[in-house]
């Protein structure tokens, strides 16, 4: 296995087209337990760190640009980012270890395509773009279409990622994400929520998107949550009010969860909408809060 | 650089950092646990961040910054994260150990002040199977209490 560190979009995509079994890695916290648990190693690993695009992070035009190989602890440690897209921040602040963190990117936690991915929901919910390059040049896909299941991603072989495009919240708008795992730290989702919430000067709903992790074999948006909670006034706790067993029916009928030994289908449905309430619940306080 | 001092290794694509440091530079205090990242016994500082050397490739490393627990004691005394594991008997089997004192080196370099809590998710990354972790995390807040003593305090490295 050869190791190159190209420096240019130009020299990383030729690299890629010119090795059939080269695979690209950023964090290698994904690639390197695959290897060594056995998956068939490499020829060639393409490190994209040197590439600047994937390193920049910068705010312009009505967009955040987030390189897709920036690791997780120098997203959680900047506080414009944080202060816009706090969601995101939680998501990416829970994928492992202090280590890990130090490692993990955006880019490949998107591209690893684990179901139980944790600061996809909070990308999907933000409506952010993935900006892919390849042999044919730059393109943009919806990040909610870059995973097609279980570990499979609709980039073609010599294609990577090298930065999302994420639209700046409008005003009084926020994002929350919660997981829920059975111990406190190192472990990996039963089931996730991410939620967007834009609220009116009466901090009224007025558009909405929750989209779930871990209970179906990608990470899924309940597209009609924001026909159910458009115009509600969102209380403080999830309350009794009716709309929230109509966005519990929602959620439960994009869930298509498996059984195993992190929890049951049943479990699953159960702590989606649990969680889908409580996150709702904490972008309308996050959005009421920058009225 | 390498503790400090500016050094060059040769090594193969597909090594580790990890590989490198023991079976290229004779570096043996990091200790290879279970070489997917999930015990923390190989940690090592690669430009100020925390990191499982078992994730990196060696390569990677070229031209940038890595602390190792080598580094960690001065010529003539020991870092008062070593004495205090030292005297809080905060290891036994000691494997696990270097690991452990390269993640609360990264915590108090960050965060010289802990909270009980604050440790507790700073060394989560790091597995030990002897001490049941409370004489860890003990003796990593008496070294964050002893480094903040007013005649201890230092200038960040």
């Amino acid at each position: 296995m050869k190791y190159r560190a190209p420096t240019s979009i130009d020299e990383a995509v030729e690299l890629l087209s010119a090795h059939p079994g080269a695979a690209v890695f950023a964090g290698a916290t994904d690639l390197i337990p695959q290897i060594q648990g056995g998956r068939p190693e490499p020829s060639l690993v393409v490190d994209l760190k040197r590439i600047p695009e994937t390193v920049r992070l910068e705010s312009e035009n009505g967009f955040w640009r987030v390189g897709a190989a920036i690791p997780a602890a120098a997203l959680t440690a900047h506080a414009g980012l944080s202060a816009v897209f706090p969601g995101l921040v939680e998501g990416a602040g829970l994928i492992g270890s202090d280590q890990i963190q130090g490692r993990a990117t955006l880019g490949g936690n998107l591209c690893n395509a684990s179901p139980a991915a944790d600061s996809v929901p909070p990308l999907v919910a933000l409506g952010a773009e993935a900006i892919i390059v390849g042999p044919g040049g730059e393109r943009s896909a919806p990040v909610s279409e870059v995973v097609i299941g279980p570990g499979a991603t609709s980039l073609d072989r010599a294609e990577f990622i090298t930065e999302f495009r994420i639209p700046s919240p409008s005003r009084w708008s926020s994002d929350a994400y919660q997981r829920f795992i059975p111990r406190t730290e190192m472990d990996i989702a039963v089931a996730g929520a991410a939620a967007r919430i834009r609220v009116d000067s009466d901090g009224r709903c007025e558009e909405a998107a929750v989209v779930l992790a871990a209970v179906a074999p990608t990470v899924v948006e309940v597209s009609a949550a924001s026909g159910i909670l458009e115009g509600r006034l969102i209380p403080h706790d999830s309350g009794r009010d009716a709309f929230w067993d109509e966005l519990e029916e929602a959620v439960v009928s994009c869930c298509n969860p498996i059984d195993d030994k992190r929890g049951t289908a049943e479990y699953r449905r159960k702590v989606a909408q649990v969680l889908a309430r409580r996150t709702v619940v904490t972008a309308a306080r996050r959005a009421r809060e920058t009225l | 650089m390498l503790n400090g001092d500016e050094i060059d290794f040769l090594c193969n694509d597909y090594q580790t950092l990890l590989s490198a440091l023991r079976d290229e530079l004779g570096m043996i205090g990091t200790k290879e646990g279970c070489g997917t990242g999930d015990c923390g016994a190989c940690s090592v500082i690669l430009d100020g961040q925390l990191v499982c050397s078992c994730l990196v490739f060696a390569p990677e490393v070229d031209g940038r910054r890595v602390e190792t627990i080598e580094g960690l004691a001065e010529v003539d005394h020991l870092h008062p994260l070593q004495d205090s594991f030292l005297e809080g008997a905060a290891f036994q089997c000691g494997v696990c150990t270097p690991g452990f004192l390269m993640a609360a080196k990264a915590l108090l370099d960050r965060n010289p002040s802990p909270t009980e809590t604050e440790v507790r998710y700073g060394v989560a990354g790091n597995l030990c199977r002897c001490t049941g972790y409370d004489k860890i995390v003990r003796s990593i807040l008496d070294a964050a209490a002893r480094m903040n003593e007013p005649e201890n305090r230092k200038e960040a490295p």
